[in-house]
């Protein structure tokens, strides 16, 4: 009788941690359908509401922000990670005397994926953290509400501008970071490691299709709008957390909106890239 | 439905909230008619700002309901609650200014995305409200870098920029000087009366909110539990007044260094009327005049330092003489000298007027509007008259008396002091 009720009480402690392990999987499902469809809402109705009247000036700073102002560090990034994949790509290629090729690896993999994957990232590490910083400490200071009190609907006035500054900014980013990324594949294949100049160009011309250009830039846009929508919605959202309000809420909303960003933008790389080949 | 007031502007209906399982507003109502200030006093943390985000629409509540001339404000169609949002106005207790945006920008902020105003226009009335604010030097600076006090007269303007039908302002004098609360108090009074808007003020720690409040909303414990009349307020009987009361009185020693008016009526009490023998006393009244006038052309800062100089030259005068004295309305002050006569009274105030005459009321801080405006003094008449009191006497009685014989007693400058 006693080794019954054991076993029933370990069955059901068993069946308890259980249930508290899928029931724990199946509620963060809810939750990230519900706050996927609340951001996918919020998107749709900051889109719709960038060509109101008074949003240029607001645009033109906020292409200056994501734009411009991150010129220089991807531009950067863009001119080493080119040198190191001239190098590496050498290295293998020289292997098996398939040196010549070096051209099309190099504009092949900044097209397609290194260019809008790396400048993805870096504008989410630089104006990314920076839109959901700066967007929660306007709600914790309740800046958000004054805009509501006054009238001024907030997505329009606070998303929207940075929605329509993030399509425009990325594509041109990552044909940026494209063009100097060749350019240091070109310095240190070239001039470092001694391939002709001729045939690196020759190669990298004849590879590059117009789809592969394409691809990048789909992607480009795609990482735009997740990586804005993403940045946006935490700082907007940042006063709702349950694990700290106030400042910490933000330095929470802001460190989810990187990581999540970083994520979604590998995730939908994969996707795209399987659309595409 | 009342019979003066049809139907008011603003009611709210049995309104309850709870945050995490704690309720902050419990079955609350309350009714703002046409023209009315109606001040909200309470504790920290009792639900007053709660409230007053449930009136403009930012919290939802959990029963109960805000009713704007009597629509509902949670049924109002997106057309109707934009004309409910375009009539309202909301200071934030934490001035909630774009860090961002320059003071003028700020304050321009309703103007430019709702009227379709000339740009000029704008700016000249932003201009014009920052420097009626004192703030005509700091357009170009950014919240940042003003004080506490500066900002939240910006935020005041920001207000008060679209000329609103209802203002909510949620502790519009926290973090001033005693001198600027009442005179932020004092432009609440002046623009209401000028632009006959509707208030519902929060305020927790000033004594003046009663000269410019037609209803005093009492909140404790999440409940209203006194809907009334300032005078009314006097008379209520519960822990909270006498707690809240005391710290109005510390406040307002410190403002003026004189008594409240509850204070004055219980020394009066403990002094004279409960006295067994039949004692007389001196009663003064001095009034200010012309001071709306000083007002409009030195500014509200100016006529808040008037009052107190004037306050603490009573109490200089008076006090050390066994006397003491209370503000009597917004331009009067009534002095009380126990076991005196009309005559010794008298020489007090004559020694009163020559020390005014001699010394003066000098040096105001004065809005920069008024050296615009080429004022940089006004002159002011002061009338004082006395009466004498038995023990046993009705105070108001006294009063009146005092009042009848009022004559000029000095009439003076009063000049701003150089920036």
């Amino acid at each position: 009788m006693e080794e019954s009720v054991t076993q029933l009480s370990e069955s059901s402690g068993r069946r308890g941690l259980f249930s508290e392990f899928f029931g724990a999987i199946g509620r963060a499902g809810w939750r990230g359908i519900d706050h996927f469809g609340a951001a996918g809402i919020f998107f749709i109705q900051s889109l719709a509401m960038i060509f109101r009247r008074q949003q240029l000036k607001s645009i033109v700073q906020q292409i200056s922000f994501i734009g411009a102002q991150t010129m220089g560090i991807i531009a950067l990034v863009a001119l080493f990670t080119g040198m190191v994949i001239g190098l590496q790509l050498y290295y293998t290629l020289i292997k098996f005397g398939a040196v010549s090729a070096i051209g099309s690896a190099i504009g092949l993999s900044l097209v397609r994926e290194l260019g809008p994957v790396l400048t993805a990232i870096m504008i989410t590490a630089r104006a990314g953290s920076a839109m959901t910083a700066e967007i929660g400490i306007q709600r914790i200071s309740e800046q958000i509400d004054a805009l509501i009190t006054m009238r001024i609907n907030p997505l329009a006035y606070l998303i929207s501008p940075r929605v329509a500054a993030a399509v425009i900014s990325f594509p041109l980013l990552t044909a940026l970071f494209d063009l100097i990324g060749i350019a240091g594949g070109y310095l240190s294949s070239t001039i470092v490691t001694g391939v002709n100049t001729g045939a690196y160009f020759y190669r990298l011309k004849a590879s590059l299709a117009w789809i592969d250009v394409m691809g990048g830039f789909t992607k480009a846009l795609v990482f735009a709008v997740l990586v804005v929508t993403i940045c946006c919605y935490n700082g907007f959202y940042a006063h709702m957390r349950k694990e700290g309000r106030g400042a910490r809420g933000v330095s929470l909303a802001t460190t989810a909106a990187v990581v999540q960003s970083c994520v979604c933008i590998l995730i939908s790389d994969y996707l795209i890239t399987s659309f595409f080949l | 439905m009342d019979q003066i007031h049809p139907q008011p502007l603003i009611e709210v209906k049995e309104l309850s909230k709870s945050f995490n399982d704690r309720v902050v507003l419990n079955r609350v109502n309350l009714k703002l008619f046409k023209g009315q200030i109606v001040a909200i006093i309470g504790k920290s943390g009792v639900g007053k700002s709660v409230l007053l985000k449930h009136i403009i629409g930012l919290l939802e509540p959990d029963a109960g309901e805000v009713l704007f001339q009597g629509m509902p404000v949670a049924r109002m169609k997106a057309r109707e609650k934009e004309h409910y949002l375009g009539k309202i106005s909301y200071m934030f207790q934490n001035n909630a200014l774009f860090n961002s945006l320059t003071v003028h920008d700020n304050v321009a902020m309703p103007l430019r995305y709702q009227r379709r105003a000339e740009r000029k226009a704008i700016d000249a009335k932003v201009m014009q409200r920052l420097e009626q604010m004192e703030l005509g030097d700091a357009a170009g600076k950014y919240p940042g870098e003003l004080s506490g006090g500066m900002q939240k007269r910006v935020a005041l303007a920001r207000a008060l920029i679209t000329e609103p039908d209802i203002v909510l302002f949620d502790e519009p004098t926290t973090g001033q000087d005693p001198i600027r609360k009442n005179a932020i108090l004092g432009m609440i009074a002046a623009y209401q009366h000028k632009f006959n808007f509707s208030a519902i003020l929060i305020s927790h720690d000033l004594p003046d909110i009663f000269f410019i409040s037609d209803i005093i909303l009492a909140l404790y414990d999440g409940k209203i539990i006194f809907d009334g009349t300032p005078e009314a307020f006097e008379h209520f009987e519960h822990p909270f007044r006498t707690e809240f009361i005391q710290s109005l009185e510390l406040l307002q020693q410190e403002l003026t260094g004189l008594y409240s008016r509850r204070q004055f009526k219980v020394r009066y009490q403990m002094d004279l009327f409960r006295n067994p023998r039949e004692s007389g006393y001196a009663l003064l009244i001095f009034n200010l005049e012309e001071l709306p006038r000083v007002a409009e052309q030195l500014g509200p800062t100016a006529l808040q330092e008037l009052i107190a100089v004037m306050s603490a030259y009573i109490s200089k005068h008076f006090n050390e003489v066994g006397g003491f004295s209370t503000r009597y309305g917004s331009t009067q002050f009534v002095t009380i000298l126990p076991l005196a006569n009309a005559d010794e009274a008298g020489r007090l105030v004559a020694l009163l007027a020559k020390d005014l005459t001699r010394n003066g009321l000098s040096r105001l801080a004065c809005a920069e509007s008024a050296a615009r405006g080429g004022h940089r003094s006004a002159s002011i008449t002061i009338t004082a008259g006395i009466a004498e009191g038995k023990s046993q006497t009705p105070l108001n009685l006294v009063i009146e008396a005092a009042r009848l014989k009022q004559q000029p007693l000095v009439r003076f400058n009063v000049k701003c002091r150089e920036n």
